[in-house]
């Protein structure tokens, strides 16, 4: 279990490795990846910048991974977020779930994002090709994805 | 208490922290809020849509009615747009 904020990008072959090295009790591992996407007509944003609460964010992605832990039956998990400045096509968010079932690590892969995207410190403001700076909205159906765990507790 | 400010909420504050001694009135976040846009044209600007507003005490999430004795931290920002 752990969680890592940094600006450096990650390697998602080398993390899973890390994660997995050395055990026999992992039948599953599901990855997540999140990348920057570029405007809706393919132009639009030139980069974003990532600001985080630091201190809070740590906290809150552990609680996030520790009610993903309560819920499934997981081995091993880890969150590795980016901040600063970003490109679209670069990596932002990684998610990795093992468990001994594939069943377990699909859920909990996608409950540990829907947690992480209404939850989790962090904001985006997107600059345009223009240099004109924009904060990211949030979104409804991100918080639609996090209640519908409500009723479906996992497990 | 520190009260600490983040994305467009920092940018219409015009600060990323700062400390502040309210008076014994202001029970809850949402005092705190009603306070701060006293305190100057910039916070009523920042405050505006009140409702829209979400909190944090001593780095964790509380709604507006969350009492604020004995917080050292309250931060105030817009939702959260990760991931």
């Amino acid at each position: 279990m752990a969680v890592r904020v940094q600006e450096a990008d990650f390697d998602v072959a080398a993390e899973v490795r890390a994660l997995t090295a050395g055990r026999t009790d992992v039948g599953a591992v599901v990855t997540f990846t999140g990348l920057v996407r570029g405007g809706a007509q393919g132009d639009g944003v030139r980069d974003m910048t990532l600001e985080h609460y630091p201190g809070m964010t740590e906290d809150e992605l552990a609680r996030v991974e520790a009610e993903a832990q309560a819920r499934f039956p997981l081995q091993a998990s880890l969150i590795v977020h980016r901040v600063g400045t970003l490109r679209p096509g670069d990596n932002i968010v990684l998610v990795i779930a093992a468990s001994r079932h594939r069943a377990a690590a699909f859920q909990a892969a996608e409950f540990l994002m829907d947690y992480l995207k209404t939850r989790a410190p962090f904001w985006k403001k997107e600059r345009s090709a223009d240099g004109s700076g924009q904060w990211v909205d949030a979104r409804e159906s991100d918080a639609a994805a996090e209640a519908r765990w409500k009723s479906a507790p996992g497990r | 208490m520190k009260i600490l400010y983040f994305a467009w909420v920092r940018e219409k504050v015009g600060r990323a922290e700062e400390v502040r001694e309210p008076p014994a009135s202001v029970a809850t976040v949402g005092d705190l809020i009603a306070w701060l846009k006293t305190q100057g044209p910039e916070y009523e600007n920042a405050f505006a849509q009140a409702q829209v507003i979400r909190a944090a005490i001593d780095r964790a999430h509380v709604k507006h009615d969350a009492a604020i004795a004995g917080a050292k931290e309250v931060a105030f920002f817009p939702p959260v747009t990760g991931g």
